[in-house]
């Protein structure tokens, strides 16, 4: 492997990074052989086989030694290359880790008011571009798709990305949310802008709730009780039928008004009082700007936080938890605002996505979730907010993409659905991310106070946190 | 002597078991209040232990660790939950292994010393998050003590650097002007002048003796460096196996022929065959 290759004394270095030596060729070949054999090993119970049907509607097996033979080669190759640039970097001497340059620096300073912009103006862009409101019905109700998870992304990462403590079941939270605005609204009647704060506090009490036994626990321990939390919360909402309708879920919760006016076609309704004609699609415009402003509460919120105390804390928490006590930090209690605010904000955004089903049941609120909220915060890079946004977009954006890559199926001919390797490439860019970003899409940190100059921190500095 | 008429800690019959080994055992000395007390032994002999325990880290299987106060008010660390050892006994400290916030600058470290003082002024978070005055101007002091003790410690022009870039000898200084922002009454300092080359160590002993001087903090520290002992302190404490060997002025700890054996590792009758042998 590259890495086993000796350090090569430093006048043979200078040599080394004008080209391969031998052995390092040898050892590249080597290696991309290996590769290539695990792959045909792979790919025989995998690809090398078909099942279909013949005539008589018995299964056969159709072998596909062409197939594999490409997948072996293309791994050799790819294996090889990288081996050989692996080596070569190996022998070049270091380079002096380069500051994030002030290029990319200036580009995050118009990236930030730029998403701004385009998520404000994104209904009126989406029904330009789709001729009328109808059509853009779609694409706004992707709109509030993405940001919804940008907002769920955003509140796990004050858990995760700053105060460092691993939570696999942040859905829990987010049911949380959602349950109390369906039950709230439909025993008692009350109005979405009575029930999202109570939501949330709902939320951010069960925070609490489930922070006290875990506090003591670090790392793969807290990860696996998170996780179980989660799931006791969606076994409480099957088995509990009496409050929660069971898996049956809730429906007919009261749909979103504009401030007391509701969205329909009667008198004083929404459209006639406005004196213009009526469209469901002013509901979801409306749904759109709403949840595009409790995003940017959550944004705003944490930025704000991130400059007072317990946001250093938290950040402090998970760079050193021993250092923190010995200055005075009652780390409990820190572990705590960290996991209630975070699930506050979940509940927020749960309460949110009720109103916008009008149903929910505990099908919604599924492990998966959580684990596309965690990837969202991983993905964006631990802490960074501008990070978490573009995640999430990628996330919860690509999949549709892929959805509406039809000219695909001119090329790969009618039977190809893009959308059935929407997991396959999932799974490839999270191994490319691992390989060449692996503190996230925005790897460096911003420093919460600044003396005299603004300089961003290298993520290979900046601890994961450890429970 | 200033450690028993007036001292701002003492350790009384402490005792700290791990299992089967008592690594202190029946430990009782003194601090003096505004002395450089140093705390040395061979490796292994208890004394991080030792401070463990003082700073809430261990909580001592048996014994009394009294903290006195100017006022006269006593405080008995061994009964105060970890994290108000800092806060309500001032008592601060530093790592045998350095434990900086790596990822956050060097300003960052320092304002983080002063958590409780900010918590209190930004209102458990509610006034901060509003953004009223009191909290930036509490934020502002914070900053201005910071930027004191960057300049006392040579690192001002690398306030915005991340703490984790520094070089060693600069790192261990953080960790003692992090420490000192915390506005301790006895600061501990376990080897801190482990690492540093003659330069460092000497600026070590400028700092220690200026945060003794200007700011009446009593110091504390654990040293291997007989140099650094013999120079600054006042008082001594030898551990050996978890028990005190000698306690006294750097003069008396100097000839005492137990410290002698239990540095040399021979028994106390051997101690004068074996001094002419490596010509002491
Ligand atoms: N947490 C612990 N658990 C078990 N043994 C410990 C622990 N901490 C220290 N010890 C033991 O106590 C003894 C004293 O250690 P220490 O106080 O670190 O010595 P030193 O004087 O070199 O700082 C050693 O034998 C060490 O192995
Ligand atoms: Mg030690």
């Amino acid at each position: 492997m590259a890495l086993n290759t000796p350090h090569a004394p430093a006048i043979a270095t200078a040599e080394a990074t004008s080209s391969a030596t031998g052995a390092q060729i040898a050892a590249a070949l080597r290696e991309a052989g290996i590769a290539a054999l695990l792959t045909l090993g792979l790919s025989i119970p995998i690809l090398a086989f078909k099942t279909e049907q013949n005539q008589a509607n018995a299964l056969y097996l159709q072998p596909r030694w062409g197939v594999v033979a490409v997948a072996c080669a293309l791994i050799f190759a790819l294996r090889f290359v990288l081996c050989l640039r692996a080596a070569r970097r190996a022998a070049a001497p270091p380079r002096l880790k380069a500051p994030a340059s002030p290029a990319l620096q200036k580009l995050f300073g118009i990236a930030v008011p730029l998403f701004l912009g385009v998520a404000v103006a994104y209904p009126v862009l989406a029904t330009l571009a789709s001729g009328g409101l109808g059509g853009a019905r779609y694409w706004v109700d992707l709109g509030i798709l993405i940001l919804t998870y940008v907002m769920l992304g955003w509140g796990l990462n004050i858990v995760v990305g700053l105060a460092g403590l691993l939570d696999l079941g942040y859905v829990a939270f987010y049911a949380v949310g959602a349950y109390s605005y369906a039950l709230l609204s439909t025993t008692f009647g009350w109005s979405f802008w009575l029930c999202l704060p109570l939501a949330g506090i709902l939320a951010a009490f069960w925070g609490i709730i489930l922070g006290f036994p875990v506090l003591r626990l670090r790392g793969d321990y807290l990860a696996i009780v998170t996780l179980a939390f989660g799931e006791i919360i969606r076994l409480v909402l099957i088995n509990w039928v009496d409050l929660t309708n069971g898996g049956a879920g809730i429906s007919s919760i009261p749909r979103v008004t504009f401030f007391g006016v509701p969205f329909d076609s009667s008198e004083g309704g929404f459209a006639s009082l406005f004196g213009i004609p009526f469209s469901p699609m002013h509901r979801m415009i409306f749904l759109y700007y709403l949840i595009l402003m409790l995003a940017l509460i959550t944004n705003l919120v944490t930025i704000r936080l991130r400059r007072l105390p317990v946001g250093r804390a938290w950040e402090a928490l998970r760079e050193d938890e021993i250092a923190c006590r010995s200055l005075g930090i009652n780390t409990r209690n820190t572990k705590l605002t960290a996991f209630a605010i975070g699930a506050m904000f979940g509940g927020f955004a749960g309460s949110f996505f009720a109103v916008r089903q009008g149903f929910v049941s505990p099908e919604s609120f599924n492990f998966l979730e959580s684990a596309i909220i965690l990837s969202i915060v991983v993905l964006g890079g631990m802490g960074s907010q501008v990070g978490v946004a573009i995640a999430a977009v990628l996330m919860v954006g690509a999949p549709e993409l892929l959805r509406n890559l039809d000219f695909l199926k001119q090329v790969f001919g009618a039977g190809f659905d893009p959308n059935e390797y929407r997991l396959l490439i999932f799974g490839l860019a999270m191994v490319a991310m691992m390989v060449w970003r692996p503190r996230g899409l925005v790897g460096h940190r911003e420093p919460s106070i600044v003396l005299t100059e603004r300089k961003a921190i290298s993520g290979s500095l900046v601890k994961e946190g450890h429970g | 002597m200033r450690w028993q008429d007036d001292p701002v800690l003492e350790v009384e019959h402490l005792k700290m078991r791990f299992g089967g080994l008592v690594a202190v055992n029946d430990l009782s000395f003194s601090v003096g209040r505004g002395d450089i007390t140093a705390l040395i032994g061979p490796n292994g002999a208890g004394k991080t232990t030792v401070f463990n325990c003082i700073t809430g880290f261990y909580r001592p299987s048996e014994g009394m660790l009294s903290l006195r106060h100017g006022d006269g008010s006593t405080l008995l660390l061994e009964r105060l939950p970890g994290h108000s050892i800092s806060w309500k006994a001032k008592v601060a400290r530093t790592f045998q292994n350095i434990r900086l916030f790596t990822g956050m600058t060097v300003l960052e470290n320092l304002l983080v010393a002063r958590h409780n003082p900010l918590m209190l002024a930004s209102g458990f978070t509610v006034f901060g998050l509003l953004g009223l005055p009191g909290f930036r101007d509490a934020e502002r002091q914070a900053v201005e003590q910071a930027k004191f003790w960057l300049e006392k410690i040579n690192l001002i022009d690398r306030a915005d650097d991340p703490a984790g870039d520094l070089p060693y000898g600069a790192q261990r200084r953080l960790e003692i002007a992090r420490a000192m922002c915390t506005d301790p009454i006895l600061l501990c300092l376990d080897e801190p002048a482990a690492g540093l080359n003659p330069r460092e160590s000497h600026e070590l002993n400028e700092l220690l003796l200026s945060i003794r001087q200007d700011h009446g903090t009593s110091i504390l520290l654990i040293e291997h460096d007989m140099s650094v002992v013999m120079g600054i302190s006042d008082h001594v404490v030898v551990l050996d196996y978890g028990t005190k060997i000698a306690d006294g002025t750097p003069e008396e700890v100097r000839n005492d022929q137990s410290v002698i054996a239990a540095y040399l590792g021979v028994e106390d009758e051997e101690v004068e065959h074996v001094e002419a042998e490596v010509g002491l």
